[in-house]
């Protein structure tokens, strides 16, 4: 789905709470990944000049989880590790998004190319 | 436009957050709140979230914001409400909103309120 106004965050968090309470998520896991995945819509919007996010229900054996990625073809993030500390912004919010996503979830994976975009692939097992 | 409502109950204010926050809405709610404590020279904001199923980052700055611009003031603000799972997940995302005193209910933030006024008389 299309992220491109704070609009889209709110309907896309609940999109994702629907999805959590499908695949059988405690209330406790359901806020964490409706958390994290606001989180990153706002950065795409924020940073990443709009983008998109694309949803994914996991089923491994037993094991249920929601696998979320966030893309966009914004300018890129020159240093990672930089921007995944906490309290390190440019843009004026309180550099709490990526560390805060990356925390709530139980896998996190990152690319970014400066100039072509940045993906942030997150994973949240039940 | 939307506007969230604000309460007036006798020298303080209430306002009840029921509907998902967006950017705008949270900018025109800090401004009618510091506009509201100034004209009724309210010594307390009740602000109640007990509808909010998420509190991100960005709705965490604004609740921020608000408790420290009524402070300056000359407001108290306590958040009501906040639900468990909102409360566990604030403290993993890395956002314990220190400095902002909460009360689990309405009631117990007016009893609260109340105290921290007749502290600050005496």
């Amino acid at each position: 789905m299309a992220i491109r106004s704070p609009e889209d965050i709110v309907h896309m968090r609940r999109e994702v709470r629907e999805q959590a309470i499908r695949q059988g998520f405690s209330l406790v896991d359901q806020t964490k990944v409706v958390t994290a995945a606001s989180e990153l819509a706002r950065n795409i919007i924020n940073y990443g000049g709009g983008g998109e996010m694309i949803l994914q229900a996991l089923a491994e054996g037993v094991r249920k989880g929601l696998k979320l990625a966030f893309v966009d073809q914004g300018p890129g993030i020159p240093d990672i590790e930089l921007a995944l500390k906490d309290g390190y912004t440019t843009g004026g919010g309180m550099g709490l998004g990526l560390g805060g996503a990356k925390r709530l979830s139980s896998e996190f994976h990152i690319e970014s190319r400066v100039g072509a975009g940045t993906r942030v692939t997150i994973t949240r097992w039940k | 436009m939307d506007r969230i409502p604000i309460l007036k109950m006798g020298q303080f204010l209430l306002v009840t957050i029921q509907v998902d926050m967006h950017d705008q809405l949270a900018i025109t709610l800090q401004d009618d709140l510091t506009n509201r404590i100034a004209k009724e020279r309210s010594r307390g904001v009740l602000l109640d979230i007990s509808a909010l199923d998420v509190v991100d980052s960005f709705i965490g700055r604004m609740i921020a914001n608000i408790s420290s611009m009524a402070r300056v003031l000359d407001a108290q603000t306590v958040v009501v409400g906040m639900q468990p799972a909102v409360a566990i997940t604030l403290v993993e995302l890395g956002l314990p909103l220190e400095g902002v005193h909460t009360a689990l209910n309405v009631e117990k933030g007016m009893v609260l309120l109340r105290r921290q006024l007749a502290a600050g008389a005496s």
